[in-house]
Protein backbone atom coordinates (compact mmCIF):
# COMPACT_ATOMS: atom_id res chain seq x y z
CA UNK A 1 0.00 0.00 0.00
CA UNK A 2 3.13 2.42 0.52
CA UNK A 3 3.46 3.22 -2.90
CA UNK A 4 0.07 4.66 -3.24
CA UNK A 5 0.93 6.66 -0.19
CA UNK A 6 4.07 8.26 -1.73
CA UNK A 7 1.94 9.00 -4.78
CA UNK A 8 -0.68 10.90 -3.02
CA UNK A 9 2.20 12.69 -1.74
CA UNK A 10 3.60 13.84 -4.55
CA UNK A 11 -0.09 14.64 -6.09
CA UNK A 12 -0.38 17.00 -3.81
CA UNK A 13 2.58 18.98 -5.33
CA UNK A 14 2.02 19.54 -8.19
CA UNK A 15 -1.90 19.52 -7.82
CA UNK A 16 -3.67 21.17 -10.71
CA UNK A 17 -6.98 23.49 -11.52
CA UNK A 18 -9.41 23.57 -14.36
CA UNK A 19 -9.16 26.12 -16.72
CA UNK A 20 -12.87 26.81 -17.92
CA UNK A 21 -16.27 25.34 -17.78
CA UNK A 22 -14.83 23.83 -21.28
CA UNK A 23 -12.64 21.88 -19.54
CA UNK A 24 -14.43 20.73 -16.69
CA UNK A 25 -17.26 19.44 -19.56
CA UNK A 26 -14.62 17.99 -21.41
CA UNK A 27 -13.30 15.63 -18.54
CA UNK A 28 -16.49 14.77 -16.89
CA UNK A 29 -17.76 13.66 -20.36
CA UNK A 30 -14.90 11.96 -20.79
CA UNK A 31 -14.91 9.82 -17.47
CA UNK A 32 -18.72 9.08 -17.51
CA UNK A 33 -18.48 7.70 -21.34
CA UNK A 34 -15.41 5.37 -19.20
CA UNK A 35 -18.30 4.59 -16.49
CA UNK A 36 -19.43 1.33 -16.95
CA UNK A 37 -20.89 0.16 -14.28
CA UNK A 38 -20.50 2.96 -12.04
CA UNK A 39 -18.67 6.30 -12.61
CA UNK A 40 -16.68 6.42 -9.53
CA UNK A 41 -14.38 4.34 -10.19
CA UNK A 42 -12.86 6.02 -13.00
CA UNK A 43 -13.49 9.55 -11.30
CA UNK A 44 -10.83 8.82 -8.90
CA UNK A 45 -8.83 7.79 -11.35
CA UNK A 46 -9.45 10.34 -14.06
CA UNK A 47 -10.15 13.27 -11.46
CA UNK A 48 -6.69 12.57 -8.86
CA UNK A 49 -4.74 10.54 -10.77
CA UNK A 50 -4.47 11.85 -14.27
CA UNK A 51 -5.77 15.46 -14.45
CA UNK A 52 -4.45 15.86 -10.40
CA UNK A 53 -7.26 18.07 -9.87
CA UNK A 54 -7.59 16.45 -6.43
CA UNK A 55 -5.41 14.76 -3.93
CA UNK A 56 -6.95 11.00 -2.41
CA UNK A 57 -7.65 13.08 0.79
CA UNK A 58 -9.80 15.22 -1.13
CA UNK A 59 -11.64 13.33 -2.98
CA UNK A 60 -12.97 11.05 -0.32
CA UNK A 61 -13.90 14.24 1.54
CA UNK A 62 -15.76 15.38 -1.20
CA UNK A 63 -17.33 11.67 -1.82
CA UNK A 64 -18.06 11.21 2.15
CA UNK A 65 -19.95 14.81 1.70
CA UNK A 66 -21.69 14.17 -1.77
CA UNK A 67 -22.84 10.50 0.00
CA UNK A 68 -24.69 12.44 2.84
CA UNK A 69 -26.74 14.71 0.75
CA UNK A 70 -30.05 14.01 -0.82
CA UNK A 71 -28.88 13.12 -4.57
CA UNK A 72 -26.86 10.99 -6.54
CA UNK A 73 -23.27 10.50 -5.70
CA UNK A 74 -20.91 11.14 -8.65
CA UNK A 75 -23.94 13.83 -9.51
CA UNK A 76 -23.66 15.99 -6.38
CA UNK A 77 -19.85 15.43 -6.79
CA UNK A 78 -19.66 16.67 -9.98
CA UNK A 79 -22.01 19.68 -9.05
CA UNK A 80 -19.62 20.81 -6.32
CA UNK A 81 -16.65 20.22 -8.27
CA UNK A 82 -17.97 22.62 -10.76
CA UNK A 83 -19.57 25.10 -8.42
CA UNK A 84 -15.94 25.05 -6.63
CA UNK A 85 -13.86 26.77 -9.76
CA UNK A 86 -16.57 28.76 -12.01
CA UNK A 87 -20.15 29.00 -9.92
CA UNK A 88 -23.37 27.56 -11.71
CA UNK A 89 -21.46 28.24 -15.05
CA UNK A 90 -19.28 24.96 -14.17
CA UNK A 91 -21.94 23.22 -11.99
CA UNK A 92 -23.65 23.57 -15.21
CA UNK A 93 -20.80 22.10 -16.79
CA UNK A 94 -19.70 19.31 -14.83
CA UNK A 95 -23.19 18.29 -14.74
CA UNK A 96 -23.46 18.30 -18.63
CA UNK A 97 -20.80 16.37 -19.14
CA UNK A 98 -21.52 13.60 -16.71
CA UNK A 99 -25.13 12.97 -17.88
CA UNK A 100 -26.03 14.13 -21.75
CA UNK A 101 -23.75 11.64 -23.86
CA UNK A 102 -24.50 9.05 -21.45
CA UNK A 103 -28.66 9.51 -21.18
CA UNK A 104 -28.61 9.47 -25.37
CA UNK A 105 -26.70 6.15 -25.01
CA UNK A 106 -28.39 4.80 -22.48
CA UNK A 107 -31.86 5.36 -24.54
CA UNK A 108 -30.81 3.68 -27.70
CA UNK A 109 -29.65 0.98 -25.27
CA UNK A 110 -33.06 0.73 -24.27
CA UNK A 111 -34.43 0.57 -27.41
CA UNK A 112 -32.30 -1.61 -28.92
CA UNK A 113 -32.84 -4.07 -25.24
CA UNK A 114 -36.07 -4.95 -25.75
CA UNK A 115 -35.24 -6.68 -29.03
CA UNK A 116 -31.91 -8.11 -28.22
CA UNK A 117 -32.42 -9.43 -24.84
CA UNK A 118 -33.43 -12.87 -25.51
CA UNK A 119 -29.97 -13.70 -27.13
CA UNK A 120 -27.51 -15.69 -24.93
CA UNK A 121 -24.58 -13.82 -25.86
CA UNK A 122 -26.31 -10.40 -25.23
CA UNK A 123 -26.85 -11.62 -21.42
CA UNK A 124 -23.34 -13.40 -21.00
CA UNK A 125 -21.84 -9.90 -22.01
CA UNK A 126 -23.86 -8.27 -19.42
CA UNK A 127 -22.63 -10.54 -16.88
CA UNK A 128 -19.02 -10.39 -17.60
CA UNK A 129 -19.11 -6.71 -17.26
CA UNK A 130 -21.08 -6.51 -14.16
CA UNK A 131 -18.00 -8.91 -12.73
CA UNK A 132 -15.88 -6.37 -13.95
CA UNK A 133 -17.89 -3.05 -12.87
CA UNK A 134 -17.80 -5.36 -9.21
CA UNK A 135 -13.97 -5.67 -9.53
CA UNK A 136 -13.58 -1.49 -9.86
CA UNK A 137 -15.48 -0.73 -7.05
CA UNK A 138 -13.90 -3.14 -4.94
CA UNK A 139 -10.55 -1.90 -5.86
CA UNK A 140 -11.88 2.16 -5.81
CA UNK A 141 -12.46 1.56 -2.10
CA UNK A 142 -9.17 -0.21 -1.23
CA UNK A 143 -7.18 2.25 -2.61
CA UNK A 144 -9.16 5.51 -0.93
CA UNK A 145 -9.10 3.34 2.44
CA UNK A 146 -4.85 4.63 2.31
CA UNK A 147 -6.28 8.31 2.99
CA UNK A 148 -7.71 7.17 6.17
CA UNK A 149 -3.87 7.00 7.79
CA UNK A 150 -4.32 10.65 7.48
CA UNK A 151 -7.71 10.87 9.58
CA UNK A 152 -7.78 12.54 12.57
CA UNK A 153 -9.53 9.81 14.24
CA UNK A 154 -6.53 7.56 13.66
CA UNK A 155 -6.27 4.49 11.82
CA UNK A 156 -7.58 2.11 14.26
CA UNK A 157 -11.22 3.65 14.72
CA UNK A 158 -11.62 4.33 10.96
CA UNK A 159 -10.90 0.32 10.36
CA UNK A 160 -13.95 0.14 13.02
CA UNK A 161 -16.27 2.08 11.19
CA UNK A 162 -15.40 1.02 8.10
CA UNK A 163 -15.80 -2.51 9.07
CA UNK A 164 -18.85 -1.64 11.09
CA UNK A 165 -20.94 -0.17 8.03
CA UNK A 166 -19.54 -2.53 5.64
CA UNK A 167 -21.31 -5.21 8.05
CA UNK A 168 -24.67 -3.38 8.40
CA UNK A 169 -25.32 -2.61 4.72
CA UNK A 170 -23.37 -5.29 2.98
CA UNK A 171 -24.35 -8.24 5.56
CA UNK A 172 -27.00 -7.60 7.64
CA UNK A 173 -28.83 -4.88 4.89
CA UNK A 174 -30.25 -2.15 7.41
CA UNK A 175 -31.38 0.80 6.16
CA UNK A 176 -28.72 3.35 5.14
CA UNK A 177 -30.33 6.09 6.67
CA UNK A 178 -30.15 4.42 10.52
CA UNK A 179 -26.66 3.37 9.43
CA UNK A 180 -25.76 7.05 8.89
CA UNK A 181 -27.35 7.99 11.65
CA UNK A 182 -26.38 5.39 14.03
CA UNK A 183 -22.57 4.96 13.20
CA UNK A 184 -22.32 7.83 10.98
CA UNK A 185 -23.48 10.15 14.09
CA UNK A 186 -20.65 8.41 16.24
CA UNK A 187 -17.61 8.80 14.19
CA UNK A 188 -18.52 12.36 13.70
CA UNK A 189 -18.90 12.98 17.42
CA UNK A 190 -15.33 11.23 17.67
CA UNK A 191 -13.86 13.31 15.29
CA UNK A 192 -15.61 16.21 16.44
CA UNK A 193 -13.84 15.37 20.23
CA UNK A 194 -10.45 14.06 18.60
CA UNK A 195 -10.12 17.64 16.99
CA UNK A 196 -10.40 19.53 20.23
CA UNK A 197 -11.10 23.31 20.57
CA UNK A 198 -8.27 24.53 17.71
CA UNK A 199 -9.50 22.39 14.69
CA UNK A 200 -5.93 23.40 13.02
CA UNK A 201 -4.71 20.11 11.76
CA UNK A 202 -1.71 20.85 9.33
CA UNK A 203 -2.57 20.20 6.12
CA UNK B 1 -42.81 2.67 -33.51
CA UNK B 2 -45.05 5.46 -33.24
CA UNK B 3 -44.29 8.85 -32.72
CA UNK B 4 -46.77 8.81 -30.16
CA UNK B 5 -45.47 5.91 -28.63
CA UNK B 6 -41.68 7.54 -28.48
CA UNK B 7 -43.46 10.43 -27.22
CA UNK B 8 -45.58 9.68 -24.15
CA UNK B 9 -45.14 5.57 -24.26
CA UNK B 10 -47.71 2.81 -25.26
CA UNK B 11 -49.81 3.42 -21.70
CA UNK B 12 -50.96 6.65 -23.26
CA UNK B 13 -50.52 8.39 -20.17
CA UNK B 14 -52.36 11.65 -19.64
CA UNK B 15 -50.61 14.96 -18.13
CA UNK B 16 -51.94 14.34 -14.71
CA UNK B 17 -50.29 10.89 -14.43
CA UNK B 18 -47.14 12.72 -16.08
CA UNK B 19 -46.76 15.09 -13.34
CA UNK B 20 -47.56 12.33 -10.42
CA UNK B 21 -44.79 10.55 -11.65
CA UNK B 22 -42.41 13.89 -11.76
CA UNK B 23 -43.79 14.56 -8.09
CA UNK B 24 -42.97 10.85 -6.93
CA UNK B 25 -39.58 10.94 -8.11
CA UNK B 26 -39.02 14.52 -6.77
CA UNK B 27 -39.86 13.78 -3.17
CA UNK B 28 -37.62 10.27 -3.29
CA UNK B 29 -34.68 12.65 -4.98
CA UNK B 30 -34.64 14.12 -1.26
CA UNK B 31 -34.63 11.17 0.33
CA UNK B 32 -32.01 9.07 -2.01
CA UNK B 33 -29.22 10.03 1.29
CA UNK B 34 -26.29 7.48 -0.35
CA UNK B 35 -26.91 7.24 -3.98
CA UNK B 36 -29.97 7.21 -6.00
CA UNK B 37 -30.06 3.61 -6.32
CA UNK B 38 -31.15 3.41 -2.73
CA UNK B 39 -34.76 4.89 -3.55
CA UNK B 40 -35.26 1.92 -6.63
CA UNK B 41 -37.58 -0.09 -3.87
CA UNK B 42 -39.88 2.49 -3.50
CA UNK B 43 -39.65 3.28 -7.19
CA UNK B 44 -40.57 -0.12 -8.01
CA UNK B 45 -43.33 0.01 -5.43
CA UNK B 46 -45.05 3.15 -6.72
CA UNK B 47 -44.69 2.55 -10.55
CA UNK B 48 -44.95 -1.57 -10.56
CA UNK B 49 -47.36 -2.30 -7.90
CA UNK B 50 -49.39 0.80 -7.07
CA UNK B 51 -49.79 2.66 -10.67
CA UNK B 52 -49.45 -0.54 -12.74
CA UNK B 53 -47.67 1.38 -15.08
CA UNK B 54 -44.93 -1.34 -16.07
CA UNK B 55 -43.91 -5.01 -15.67
CA UNK B 56 -41.55 -6.35 -12.54
CA UNK B 57 -39.33 -7.55 -15.52
CA UNK B 58 -39.18 -4.53 -17.39
CA UNK B 59 -38.15 -2.37 -13.81
CA UNK B 60 -35.23 -5.24 -13.75
CA UNK B 61 -33.96 -4.97 -17.32
CA UNK B 62 -33.99 -0.97 -16.83
CA UNK B 63 -31.93 -0.97 -13.83
CA UNK B 64 -29.65 -3.54 -15.43
CA UNK B 65 -29.46 -1.64 -18.57
CA UNK B 66 -28.41 0.91 -16.85
CA UNK B 67 -25.55 -0.80 -15.10
CA UNK B 68 -24.29 -1.88 -17.87
CA UNK B 69 -24.26 1.23 -20.23
CA UNK B 70 -21.60 3.68 -19.40
CA UNK B 71 -22.39 6.92 -17.43
CA UNK B 72 -23.73 7.48 -13.62
CA UNK B 73 -26.06 4.73 -12.90
CA UNK B 74 -28.97 7.09 -11.84
CA UNK B 75 -29.39 6.83 -15.37
CA UNK B 76 -32.08 3.72 -14.60
CA UNK B 77 -34.46 6.26 -13.25
CA UNK B 78 -34.35 7.46 -17.09
CA UNK B 79 -34.66 3.91 -18.35
CA UNK B 80 -37.60 3.57 -16.18
CA UNK B 81 -39.35 6.78 -17.24
CA UNK B 82 -38.86 5.40 -20.80
CA UNK B 83 -40.75 2.43 -20.57
CA UNK B 84 -43.43 4.28 -18.42
CA UNK B 85 -43.98 7.01 -21.02
CA UNK B 86 -41.46 7.53 -23.59
CA UNK B 87 -39.36 10.73 -23.80
CA UNK B 88 -42.00 12.35 -21.68
CA UNK B 89 -41.54 9.81 -18.93
CA UNK B 90 -38.15 10.21 -19.08
CA UNK B 91 -38.33 14.38 -18.88
CA UNK B 92 -40.25 13.58 -15.54
CA UNK B 93 -38.77 11.21 -13.88
CA UNK B 94 -35.06 13.07 -14.54
CA UNK B 95 -35.93 16.45 -13.80
CA UNK B 96 -37.35 15.03 -10.50
CA UNK B 97 -34.72 12.94 -9.45
CA UNK B 98 -31.95 16.07 -10.36
CA UNK B 99 -33.51 19.24 -9.73
CA UNK B 100 -33.90 19.33 -5.72
CA UNK B 101 -30.49 17.50 -4.96
CA UNK B 102 -28.70 19.93 -7.37
CA UNK B 103 -30.11 22.81 -5.43
CA UNK B 104 -29.25 21.03 -1.79
CA UNK B 105 -25.79 19.69 -3.21
CA UNK B 106 -24.62 23.40 -4.69
CA UNK B 107 -26.15 24.94 -1.49
CA UNK B 108 -24.26 22.87 1.19
CA UNK B 109 -21.27 22.61 -1.20
CA UNK B 110 -20.77 26.30 -0.79
CA UNK B 111 -21.83 26.43 2.87
CA UNK B 112 -18.99 24.00 3.75
CA UNK B 113 -16.52 25.08 1.29
CA UNK B 114 -16.37 28.97 3.25
CA UNK B 115 -16.35 27.26 6.57
CA UNK B 116 -14.31 24.31 6.26
CA UNK B 117 -11.66 24.90 8.44
CA UNK B 118 -14.45 24.88 10.99
CA UNK B 119 -14.32 22.47 13.90
CA UNK B 120 -17.63 21.10 12.78
CA UNK B 121 -17.45 20.87 9.38
CA UNK B 122 -14.15 18.90 9.62
CA UNK B 123 -15.39 16.58 11.72
CA UNK B 124 -18.18 16.38 9.73
CA UNK B 125 -16.16 15.26 6.56
CA UNK B 126 -13.31 12.72 8.62
CA UNK B 127 -15.78 11.14 10.96
CA UNK B 128 -18.13 10.00 7.59
CA UNK B 129 -14.61 9.14 5.46
CA UNK B 130 -14.68 5.44 7.38
CA UNK B 131 -18.75 5.04 6.34
CA UNK B 132 -17.82 6.08 2.91
CA UNK B 133 -14.99 3.79 2.34
CA UNK B 134 -17.40 1.06 4.07
CA UNK B 135 -20.35 1.80 1.94
CA UNK B 136 -18.00 1.31 -1.34
CA UNK B 137 -16.77 -2.05 -0.63
CA UNK B 138 -20.47 -2.79 0.36
CA UNK B 139 -21.23 -1.87 -3.07
CA UNK B 140 -18.62 -3.23 -4.18
CA UNK B 141 -19.72 -7.10 -2.47
CA UNK B 142 -23.61 -6.93 -3.47
CA UNK B 143 -22.12 -6.26 -7.06
CA UNK B 144 -20.17 -9.27 -6.61
CA UNK B 145 -22.45 -11.47 -4.86
CA UNK B 146 -24.09 -12.85 -8.23
CA UNK B 147 -20.85 -13.97 -9.75
CA UNK B 148 -19.59 -16.07 -6.26
CA UNK B 149 -21.95 -18.47 -8.30
CA UNK B 150 -19.17 -19.74 -10.51
CA UNK B 151 -15.44 -20.02 -10.28
CA UNK B 152 -14.58 -18.60 -13.49
CA UNK B 153 -16.76 -15.07 -12.87
CA UNK B 154 -15.17 -14.44 -9.49
CA UNK B 155 -12.07 -14.95 -10.78
CA UNK B 156 -12.54 -12.10 -13.08
CA UNK B 157 -14.01 -9.68 -10.28
CA UNK B 158 -10.44 -11.26 -8.70
CA UNK B 159 -8.30 -10.04 -11.90
CA UNK B 160 -9.69 -6.93 -12.37
CA UNK B 161 -8.77 -6.05 -8.99
CA UNK B 162 -5.12 -7.07 -8.80
CA UNK B 163 -5.11 -5.44 -12.03
CA UNK B 164 -6.22 -2.44 -11.24
CA UNK B 165 -4.22 -2.24 -8.33
CA UNK B 166 -0.95 -2.82 -9.70
CA UNK B 167 -1.16 -1.25 -13.14
CA UNK B 168 -1.74 1.49 -14.93
CA UNK B 169 -4.06 0.10 -17.70
CA UNK B 170 -7.48 1.76 -18.39
CA UNK B 171 -10.92 -0.12 -16.81
CA UNK B 172 -12.09 0.06 -20.38
CA UNK B 173 -9.60 -2.65 -21.68
CA UNK B 174 -11.12 -4.47 -18.50
CA UNK B 175 -15.01 -3.57 -19.12
CA UNK B 176 -14.08 -5.08 -22.90
CA UNK B 177 -12.75 -8.21 -21.26
CA UNK B 178 -14.88 -8.70 -19.20
CA UNK B 179 -17.70 -8.42 -22.07
CA UNK B 180 -15.53 -10.65 -24.37
CA UNK B 181 -15.53 -13.11 -21.19
CA UNK B 182 -19.11 -13.47 -21.00
CA UNK B 183 -19.96 -14.04 -24.82
CA UNK B 184 -17.25 -16.66 -24.87
CA UNK B 185 -19.57 -18.16 -21.82
CA UNK B 186 -17.08 -17.63 -19.29
CA UNK B 187 -19.13 -15.32 -17.41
Amino acid sequence: MSPTATLDDATLLALRTPASAGELFKVFNRLALQGFGGVLPIAQRELVERERWLTQQQFVELLSVSQVLPGPNIVNLALMFGDRYFGWRGAAAALAGIMLAPLVIVLLLAVLYAKFAVLPVVAGALRGMGAVAAGLVITTGLKLAVTLRKNPMGSQLCVLFTTLTFVAIALLRWPLVWVLLGVGGTAIAVAWHKLGPAARVPQ
Amino acid sequence: MTWQTLLVGAHGLQWADLVSLFLHFLMLSMLAIGGAITTAPDMHRYVVGERHWISDADFTASVALAQAAPGPNVLFVAVIGYNVAGLAGVASTLAGSLIPSTVVAVAAARWGHERREARGVRAFSAGLAPLTIGLLLSTGWVLALPTAARWSTLGLVAFTVVLMLRTKISPLWLIGVGAAAGVAGWA
